[in-house]
């Protein structure tokens, strides 16, 4: 057996075939999402079928949590959207919607006591847990993809510890911390971005 | 309990596609609105709905903005009298789904998909670069803080430990493995139901 690579292997990306493709591809993610389907979104899409990098698929999804709307929703129309388009973008919402929906409906509908009942909460309970380590596990994969950014890793993770202390300790509203760290953020990285900009333009004048 | 008429339906409508512009950071961030809009205010939906509501969506896979369809689906069969009111009650609880879910999906849905669409084709202007630069880092982060967040809403150490525990246990276990996500949602629930969580 080869050596686990500890680096990520520079696979080609892959796109969806098509429309049903994109349908059947995010029915099948929203199917395995229990407590969350942002956790199984990175492992499916970046990891397995490669439709996205790690750098791409923290853009989206910074996009996708800054719009207003469930952010993993957004997120599949944004990823939709890429490839086919509007029709594209309503293949991946129809395919994030649709079975759960059914399926959570006939929940209401058939055993709407079984929520109330010690079993089930203590079952909930315990997903929860685990659906809490999925999501924080999926931000430290995605750490890596930092390393390509232009502002340079200390700056991110000085950036990163903070809104950590905002949100996880100071328990700061989310919109202050998006429009205050993040829109300082942003300014800094703009500037860093000038002088990225100035330079290229220099070497490719002399 | 009061019964929606056809400009309540509309006033509902409009409440929840105005929440949906609102809702940064999850729809999930506007139920304290709508428990205060469709319990306290109008009536629609007693207490034990609202709160039974929110746990089926949980226990249900899929994106956590579901809680708002089964929210729909309560409001309806409530108008139609209760599971006791046959068809037409089953009718107006698919309506309240159809209200409740484009509502709550429309505005935020077209702004995303406008805002995404613009940025793709101005994907070299120096701004957008900058946003996206700028915001991967906070994203990041809000992702570990969320994780945190969750499992540290059950704040006992004594009796919590455990809960701790299996979440420490998952995110090292995705982190450095590919075992299958739904092997470690069924382990943790049946870590629950047998109580030893």
């Amino acid at each position: 057996m080869p050596p686990a690579q500890t680096t990520p292997d520079p696979l080609p990306l892959q796109h969806p075939q098509s429309k049903t493709d994109l349908f059947v591809s995010f029915t099948w993610l929203a199917l395995q999402g229990f407590g969350g389907v942002l956790a199984v979104v990175q492992r499916e899409l970046v990891e397995k079928k490669r439709w996205m990098s790690r750098e791409q698929f923290v853009e989206d999804w910074a996009v996708a949590q800054i719009m207003p709307g469930p952010n993993v929703v957004n997120l599949s129309m944004m990823i939709g959207g890429r490839y086919f388009g509007l029709p594209g973008a309503l293949a991946a919402l129809a395919g994030m919607l649709t079975a759960p929906m059914v399926l959570v409906l006939l929940l209401a509908a058939l055993y709407g006591s079984v929520a109330d009942s010690a079993v089930a909460q203590n079952a909930l309970r315990g997903m929860g847990a685990v659906a809490a380590g999925l999501i924080a596990a999926t931000g430290i994969k995605l750490i890596g993809a930092l390393d390509k950014n232009a502002m340079g890793m200390g700056v991110c993770v000085f950036l990163a510890v903070i809104t950590f202390v905002a949100i996880g300790l100071l328990r700061w509203p989310l919109l202050w911390v998006l429009l205050g760290i993040g829109g300082g953020a942003c300014l800094w990285a703009y500037r860093v971005l000038s002088d990225v900009d100035a330079d290229r333009q220099k070497k490719a004048q002399g | 309990m009061m019964l929606p008429t056809p400009a309540n339906w509309l006033d509902l409508f409009t409440h929840f596609a105005s929440l949906s512009l609102l809702a940064v950071g999850g729809a999930i961030t506007t139920a304290p609105d709508m428990h205060r809009y469709l319990v306290l205010q109008n009536g629609w939906l007693s207490e034990a709905q609202f709160t039974s509501s929110i746990a089926i969506s949980q226990a249900a896979p899929g994106p956590n903005v579901l809680f708002v369809a089964v929210l729909g689906w309560n409001v309806g069969l409530n108008a139609g009298g209760g599971p006791s009111g046959g068809w037409v009650a089953w009718a107006l609880a698919l309506f309240g789904v159809l209200v409740t879910m484009v509502a709550i999906l429309l505005p935020s849905s077209v702004l995303t998909y406008t805002a995404t669409r613009w940025a793709h084709q101005n994907r070299e202007l120096r701004a957008v670069r900058a946003f996206k630069t700028g915001m991967a880092p906070i994203v990041i982060a809000l992702l570990i803080a969320t994780g945190w967040l969750l499992t540290g809403s059950h704040e006992h150490p004594a009796r919590d430990w455990p809960l701790w525990l299996l979440t420490a246990v998952t995110t090292v276990l995705v982190w450095r493995t590919k075992m299958h996500l739904l092997w470690m949602i069924g382990a943790g629930g049946l870590l629950g139901a047998l109580g030893l969580v």
